[in-house]
């Protein structure tokens, strides 16, 4: 019988967990949709005072991205958990950390990637320029899989608590704001005309950093929710 | 072969069992008895490494599964309450993802003979949230017929099954004790093995 290697089981992962959201579509969409619901009150709520708007524009879309991965994590684990799946990731062969990891990049990849991707029609409401948006997108490429990475442990810690929606919400919420403050600074620092390096460089070093010990964490986290 | 040695585990404040001993050696098949609620699925799921017992130890071929950790789950076929099969996936898909995360490449032939000898001929392509209780099971079950796992740890295999696919289990379990394999189950329904002597565990 052939044995699977880790890079295939990586990829299983991803595969499956991408095949599960395809069956689901809905529930993509819904982040999707509430990400421009709430970037796009904003103009309304304030009113089209074009300086005020590019102003608040990359803390507003930060904040709106950071909500709405937040909404999408409680699922990450909750169904696997209820149907057994964990169960029998737990007992892979190889690691569990590696699955983990996967799943946090099908995470990404579902409700992540379609925020980078919009984000810069919504930044036009705001009036940015076109390399402000640029930076904008570039920085969420960035800090959103740290998003869905520091996620997954909140996800695995609170995993079938009742209400962990709520706590999960609490616990991570608090580890993002790095990548808020680096994110909204470097969008801030090409509209001031400064150099958007330090602010990125930032942001991809917390990216290394929850690349190499989130999957590890959450696999740990997992184990201590499952006794 | 699977030893056990003065365990004991605990849910909660309720000690479910202590003092436990037993060995499974190759060929062997063993039923775990006992009321509800007397840690049957404690034992199997201690076993399988998601609790850690309160005392004692549980060797395999002579070194500690906590331990060996991923080295031991190679080995180690578990199968619980969950069908760990999703509603989305047609059957085919579920088992090999299934077989996937059990480290098995599995091509869809084999796949497809699997799931047709557990009775789900032209139910291959069909998302399982259509099919019944004891379909989803036998999904599930298909499990038993990939890979190379030496211990199987079934918790309540049975349920939901209609006598035709208990006899196919009761077959499976045949052939893989004949191959060297070893069983531990529990089940509140008969079960029995042609040629095999059944142990018997009983927790009180």
């Amino acid at each position: 019988m052939n044995q699977l290697s880790i890079g295939n089981l990586l990829l299983l992962v991803i595969r499956r967990d991408l095949l599960l959201a395809m069956r689901r579509r809905a529930d993509v969409l819904t982040i999707l949709v509430f990400f421009v619901m709430v970037v796009s009150l904003f103009p309304l709520g304030v009113g089209p005072e074009m300086s005020m708007l590019r102003k608040m524009a990359p803390g507003v879309l930060w904040v709106a991205a950071l909500l709405a991965s937040m909404l999408s994590l409680g699922r990450l684990f909750s169904a696997d958990y209820l149907d057994g799946t964990l169960e029998q990731m737990m007992l892979n062969p190889q690691s569990l950390a590696v699955l983990v990891l996967g799943k946090m990049v099908a995470h990404w990849l579902v409700s992540g990637l379609p925020l980078v991707l919009v984000a810069p029609m919504l930044g036009l409401q705001f009036d940015m320029s076109p390399p402000a948006l640029g930076v904008l997108m570039l920085g969420l490429l960035l800090g959103t899989p740290i998003l869905s990475m520091l996620g997954a442990i909140g996800a695995a810690l609170t995993l079938g608590l009742r209400g962990g929606g709520v706590l999960l919400s609490l616990l991570v919420l608090p580890l993002c704001i790095p990548v808020l403050i680096f994110g909204t600074g470097a969008v801030e620092a090409v509209a001031s005309g400064l150099s958007v390096v330090s602010n990125l460089s930032l942001i991809a070093a917390l990216l290394m950093m929850c690349l190499v010990f989130t999957p590890w964490v959450t696999a740990q986290a997992l184990r201590i929710s499952l006794e | 072969m699977l030893a056990v040695s003065n365990l004991s585990c605990s849910r909660g404040d309720l000690q479910l069992f202590s003092a436990l001993n037993f060995l499974l050696e190759a060929g062997q098949i063993m039923q775990v008895q006992g009321e509800n609620g007397k840690g049957k699925t404690t034992l199997l799921r201690t076993l399988c490494g998601f609790h850690l017992p309160d005392a004692g130890a549980i060797t395999w071929c002579g070194e500690d599964v906590n331990e060996l950790a991923e080295n031991f789950y190679a080995n180690l076929l578990y199968l619980g309450h969950h069908n760990a099969i999703k509603d989305e996936l047609t059957g085919l898909e579920n088992l090999q993802i299934s077989a996937g995360l059990a480290g098995i490449k599995l091509d869809e032939k084999t796949a497809i003979a699997a799931l047709r000898r557990m009775g789900l001929k032209g139910r291959e392509r069909l998302a399982t949230k259509v099919l019944s209780q004891g379909q989803r099971r036998r999904v599930a079950l298909a499990r038993l017929l990939v890979g190379e796992a030496k211990l199987w740890v079934l918790d309540e295999p049975l349920t939901a099954l209609d006598v035709g696919a208990v006899a196919l289990i009761q077959e499976l379990i045949a052939e893989h004790l004949a191959r060297g394999g070893m069983v531990i189950f529990t089940t509140h329904q008969p079960l029995v093995i042609a040629g095999v002597e059944m142990r018997r565990l009983e927790l009180l």
